[in-house]
């Protein structure tokens, strides 16, 4: 389990300007969660996964994974071993000077055996289809492939925990799509845990559940039924319904009797099937 | 012709281990006040076209020519030109560099000789489109910045030059749902109020469903559709999905009908316009006494 107890951040790099991220917030996140974070640029979300895995401690309250607290300096690899993390610039993310080095980075500081370690660098290279590339320099990618080299170092990794900030932002629509069908899987057969920050209201539609920041706060949490629905409430926070929930709104405002809260494409196939 | 690519091929490390030919072959022209789209496969070229455009990057073979002028036989040519464009890049870090925001949007105006009140009316405008407030931000560091503001940041440096081509290297990843759509108003409006030249690479088909007049396809290094949103994402589903693109979401769920066998129109971008196909369709069915 993550428990944020009454965390406050405050950067203060710039002593001018003092900048509350978060502020006074209290989750749980338990085993096995699937969970989107959504929210206003500048809402504090990539400041909320930052603190998951310690690498920004509260200015107040505490972090608790597991049985470690993101304070204490000791901990500190144990939380990493627990925790994978895709950080929403890839660049900041990439040190090898090749491709596999890069995802096998991870694996090796924390102490795993040559043979297996390769065998899970093969695997997540092939699962974000970058093997071809795997002798390549990470910094000489394009935008997309970067993103995916990370994505994969994160995999590699096999973490109790998965955090992924916006992680398909560059990447195309089919690579957008394997990516959330690796995570669902991972969730579904193995238990990990996903929390996944995402500006696309579509993706966010397909997690169990959704936690949504305003001005370092959580403003709301629930099913993304339960989210979506609350449509005026979503406009002041910045956000929207996914386009295919605008489309069903549409058609039931102009008197078509389908549920205005479908979310999918899927759904509103079905739906419109039984009219035409 | 505004812009003219003549057999432009681009080759990362020509001649060395790790060479890449990112473009090859391209032939194309674009007219002044175009509006272009660019979608294709992660690693196709998208980016590396771009800088060709704006002349960060030169071909290895063939030739740019911008307003006439072939851009790499004429430095003098390429620095008048480059006044011209703007160029936002993929990821705004590698784009930004001042120690604060204000300094930041004011390089490109002040290196075109713009000063005191008239600069700093610049910065302001520009910050206001992209909705950072001047006060709250202007003496802010760029790069303590969360995603989408530094976003905010890199299009407003380039929209301050006041730019007759504007290129956008995926704009809107980064940016929340509501600051997608302000954006999406502010360029249309720059399109069809100010005449610029657009030059857009998304993988949000959405948004180039809804911007764009012209959409190029690009796979591995070439251009292999040139036509309009409507013919592309109607007529070549089946291509872009071999490329790993997809379909806007509603054309997917009225593509999906007629697959099915229903008879739609799959023509359709937006949801207004998916909505006037269901009810034109719900009409013919009453007026046939199908439905009731
Ligand atoms: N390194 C930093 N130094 C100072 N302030 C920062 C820094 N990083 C972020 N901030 C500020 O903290 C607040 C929260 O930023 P954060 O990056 O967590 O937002 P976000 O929800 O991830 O936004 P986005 O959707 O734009 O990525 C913002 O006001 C931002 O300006
Ligand atoms: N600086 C570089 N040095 C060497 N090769 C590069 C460099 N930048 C890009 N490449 C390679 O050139 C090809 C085209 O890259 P480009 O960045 O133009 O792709 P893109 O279409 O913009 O992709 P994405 O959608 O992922 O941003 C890719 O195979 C990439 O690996
Ligand atoms: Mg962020
Ligand atoms: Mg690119």
């Amino acid at each position: 389990m993550i428990k944020f107890d009454h965390v406050t951040h405050i950067y203060t790099g710039d002593r001018e300007h003092e900048i509350v991220s978060l502020s006074d917030i209290n989750l749980e996140i338990h085993d096995g969660d699937f969970i989107a974070c959504i929210g206003a640029n500048a809402s504090g979300k990539s400041t909320f996964a930052k603190h998951i895995n310690g690498l920004l401690v509260p200015s107040e309250g505490n972090v608790i994974v597991d049985d470690y607290n993101t304070r204490d300096k000791k901990s500190i690899w144990e939380i990493r071993k627990k925790i994978g993390i895709v950080f929403q610039n890839p660049d900041n993310q990439l040190v090898a000077t090749t491709i596999e080095d890069d995802v096998a980075f991870g694996l090796e500081n924390i102490g795993i055996e040559e043979a297996e370690m390769k065998r899970r660098v093969a695997w997540a290279l092939d699962l974000v289809g970058m093997a071809e590339l795997k002798d390549s320099e990470p910094h000489l990618l394009s935008g997309g492939q970067k993103q995916r080299v990370v994505i994969a170092g994160a995999l590699a990794m096999h973490t109790t925990y998965l955090v992924l900030d916006e992680p398909t932002s560059m990447l195309d629509p089919r690579g957008r799509k394997e990516v959330l069908e690796i995570v669902k899987k991972l969730n579904k057969e193995e238990d990990i845990t996903i929390i996944y920050i995402t500006h696309f209201m579509s993706e966010a539609a397909e997690f169990k559940k959704i936690i949504v920041l305003d001005k370092g706060r959580i403003a709301l949490q629930g099913t993304p039924k339960d989210i979506f629905g609350r449509i005026d409430l979503l406009k002041e926070l910045h956000l929207e319904t996914p386009q295919i929930t605008k489309f069903a709104r549409l058609l039931s405002e102009n008197g078509l009797n389908i549920p205005p809260d479908i979310l999918t494409g899927e759904e509103m196939i079905k739906e419109l099937c039984l009219y035409i | 012709m505004f812009i003219y690519l003549e057999n432009a091929s681009y080759t990362y490390n020509l001649n060395m281990p790790f060479e890449t030919k990112a473009l090859d072959s391209i032939n194309l022209s674009i007219d002044r006040g175009e509006f272009i789209g660019i979608i294709g496969h992660t690693g196709c070229g998208k980016t590396t076209l771009l800088q060709l455009l704006n002349g960060l990057l030169e071909p290895t073979i063939g030739h740019v020519f911008i307003d006439g002028v072939d851009i790499h036989q004429n430095k003098k040519g390429l620095k008048e030109i480059r006044k011209k464009i703007g160029l936002t890049f993929q990821y705004p870090e590698n784009q930004l560099f001042e120690e604060s925001i204000y300094k930041e949007i004011a390089f490109g105006p002040r290196n075109l000789g713009i000063t005191d009140d008239l600069l700093d009316e610049r910065v302001k405008k520009a910050m206001k489109m992209v909705e950072l407030d001047y006060n709250q931000y202007k003496d802010r560091s760029p790069f303590e910045l969360s995603g989408g503001e530094m976003r905010r940041v890199a299009i407003a440096s380039v929209l301050a030059i006041d730019p007759e081509i504007i290129i956008l290297d995926e704009p809107t990843a980064s940016l929340d749902p509501q600051s997608h759509a302000s954006f999406l108003t502010l360029i249309k409006n720059l399109y069809q109020k100010y005449h610029k030249t657009m030059i857009l690479v998304s993988h949000n088909m959405d948004v180039i469903a809804e911007l764009a007049q012209r959409v190029l396809v690009m796979e591995k290094g070439k251009i292999i559709m040139d036509s309009t949103p409507r013919n592309i994402f109607q007529e070549s589903v089946e291509q872009l999905e071999k490329i790993g693109l997809e379909l806007p979401q509603v054309t997917y769920v009225m593509h999906r009908l007629k697959q099915m066998g229903k008879e739609v129109n799959s023509g359709v971008l937006t949801i207004e316009e998916a909505k006037e196909e269901i009810f034109s369709i719900l009409k013919v069915k009453k007026s046939n006494n199908e439905i009731f």
